[in-house]
């Protein structure tokens, strides 16, 4: 075995590790504002990929995926509008059974709308037969593209919430609502920003890995237990931390193949996420204080 | 497996379109079937790879039902071939990456890839292929026998090699071919029917409805007694899915030379020549 074999390996959990970075961050936006995990996060990825597959008959793929990301944004604020806002008296149990009611409802749209064919977006750059060595280990171009997104998707929201005035209002959602409320933030507007920015970033990514993985109307589900194991594992609600776990389990998930028969793999992340809801249920970088003063 | 079961004990003819080989192994009284038998489709492949020299194999197939079928023929009847299984992996049938899985076959030091499923994988495992830039013969199962599979791998699917019935190739097959009227007359009108393509499944169904007229012309009468015993009696009876010589011990009639080993060429099957 030499090298490249073993880098091969690394390069592929990098790239399914930042697609679940992404998921994990949708989760955990919400979370912030809403103190919930919106079980519909994995949809957004999925109607973001199936639009981009409806509008590309009409136009360019660049302007295809930047109308998608803006149908899904749009779907995303209808979904507050509609089921979250008009809650009397919202509690962490009622709004996680509407987004499991959601994910089921959108599921089955999408199935109506788009069939039960699988579908695919074309290659970003270059074609399927196009790769890059890099080490004498051979990647799609495609892949650059997913872990660019990420990257860029990471340092962008970071911006946000460090420097703008909205981001800021968000993070002090995100630590006491109440008290926000009493500096005077409308913390209803910021849930639906945080429903639009989270499916939108959902939206991106699922055009992003659509060309390598395709997308069919069911297949929002897996990658959102992959992406709340890892939002779970970094600490909920924490960004930082779910970088950290993304690179993590995207790389076990890779390596284990050398160990384990492949039909475990799905299990992996399911073997962790018990671990640590067990061991450590504030995970890698959340503090247990926090963790405490949360209702969920 | 229940059906079986139920007619035998119950005395009814079952002619069943489903592939497994238990449904006429063990043998059933009243139980027959139309479509190949899949250790036949095993088989074919095997002398496939012994011309072309391959020894070490890889194996991977789908977590269904007829995954696990094929892949359990496979290790049973690789070392009767002199063929040696250096890897054999089962994979989730939603599974859309396998680039990690290529990996290690790759490492494994296979001369040969059999994949064994009916899922979406059939057209991605080509493309991840390419991707990683392996050149490892690649040998499907009769479960490949629909031309959407190539259309979705996008020009990837270029030489793969796989088992099937005739009726995908019938008009290339030559005139002295005694299955060639039967197959393209079935296409002609199963087209102009449901105007849809012509499948190898569709075609199942036809002889196994054919094979019971034939029995009840022969018989005479609507006498179950009569017409089971004259299924049992039916030779050179020509079908879809290959001549089918019926007798008490085989209740399936047809022999591995049912199955055509086609090969995709420019997005098209065509008929696999050494």
């Amino acid at each position: 075995m030499d090298f490249s074999y073993y880098f091969q390996y690394f390069l592929s959990g990098l790239t399914n590790g930042s697609t679940y970075i992404i998921v994990a961050i949708g989760f955990n936006i919400i979370y912030n504002s809403t103190g919930i995990i919106n079980f519909a996060q994995g949809e957004f990825l999925m109607l973001g990929a199936m639009t981009t597959v409806s509008y590309l008959k009409f136009m360019p793929l660049a302007l295809a995926i930047i109308c998608a990301v803006f149908t899904t944004m749009l779907i995303g604020f209808l979904i507050d509008l509609l089921f979250i806002r008009t809650l009397h008296k919202p509690t962490v149990l009622k709004m996680i059974i509407i987004t499991i009611g959601l994910s089921i409802i959108i599921q089955e749209l999408a199935l109506h709308i788009w069939d039960e064919k699988v579908k695919t977006l074309p290659y970003f750059t270059g074609s399927l037969d196009t790769t890059i060595k890099i080490f004498n280990a051979y990647i799609s171009p495609q892949v650059l593209w997913v872990l660019g997104s990420s990257i860029f998707i990471i340092i962008i929201l970071n911006l946000f919430f460090k420097y703008s005035l909205i981001g800021k209002a968000m993070r002090a959602c995100a630590v006491n609502k109440e008290v926000a409320r009493l500096c005077g933030i409308n913390t209803k507007n910021i849930i639906s920003l945080s429903f639009i920015i989270s499916s939108g970033i959902g939206a991106f990514a699922g055009c992003v890995i659509t060309p390598l993985s395709q997308v069919q109307y069911n297949c929002g589900t897996p990658i959102a237990i992959k992406g709340f194991t890892v939002a779970i594992l970094g600490g909920l609600g924490n960004n930082n931390g779910a970088i950290i776990a993304g690179i993590f389990l995207g790389i076990i998930e890779s390596f284990s193949i050398l160990f384990l028969p492949l039909a475990y793999k799905e299990a992996i992340a399911t073997i962790i996420l018990l671990i640590i809801l067990i061991c450590k249920p504030s995970g890698f970088l959340g503090k247990k204080e926090l963790q405490s003063l949360k209702e969920f | 497996m229940k059906i079986k079961k139920l007619c035998d004990d119950a005395e009814v003819i079952l002619i069943s379109c489903a592939a497994a080989e238990v449904i006429v192994d063990p043998l059933a009284k009243w139980v027959f079937k139309t479509p190949q038998k899949d250790n036949d489709a095993v088989i074919r492949i095997f002398e496939v790879m012994k011309k072309k020299g391959i020894s070490k194999i890889a194996v991977i197939a789908s977590n269904t039902g007829f995954g696990d079928a094929g892949k359990k023929q496979i290790e049973e009847l690789a070392p009767k071939h002199n063929l040696t299984i250096v890897l054999s992996e089962t994979y989730d049938k939603n599974a859309r990456d396998f680039n990690d899985l290529l990996n290690k076959i790759k490492a494994s030091g296979a001369q040969g890839i059999i994949n064994w499923s009916i899922e979406p994988a059939q057209s991605i495992i080509p493309q991840n292929m390419k991707q990683l830039k392996i050149n490892i013969p690649l040998f499907y199962s009769h479960g490949f026998g629909n031309i959407n599979y190539v259309k979705a791998a996008e020009g990837a699917a270029e030489g793969i090699i796989f088992p099937c019935g005739r009726l995908l190739v019938a008009d290339l097959l030559p005139d002295s071919n005694k299955q060639k009227k039967v197959l393209l007359e079935y296409k002609k009108q199963y087209e102009a029917q449901f105007k849809e393509d012509a499948s190898t499944f569709g075609g199942h169904a036809w002889d196994a409805l054919m094979i019971l007229v034939t029995a009840i012309e022969k018989s005479g009468s609507v006498d179950k007694y009569k017409i089971r015993e004259k299924i049992e009696t039916i030779k050179d009876f020509v079908g879809t899915g290959g001549i089918f010589n019926l007798s008490p011990t085989d209740h399936n009639g047809l022999q591995k030379d049912a199955f055509e080993m086609l090969i995709v060429k420019n997005d098209k099957f065509t008929i696999y020549k050494d």
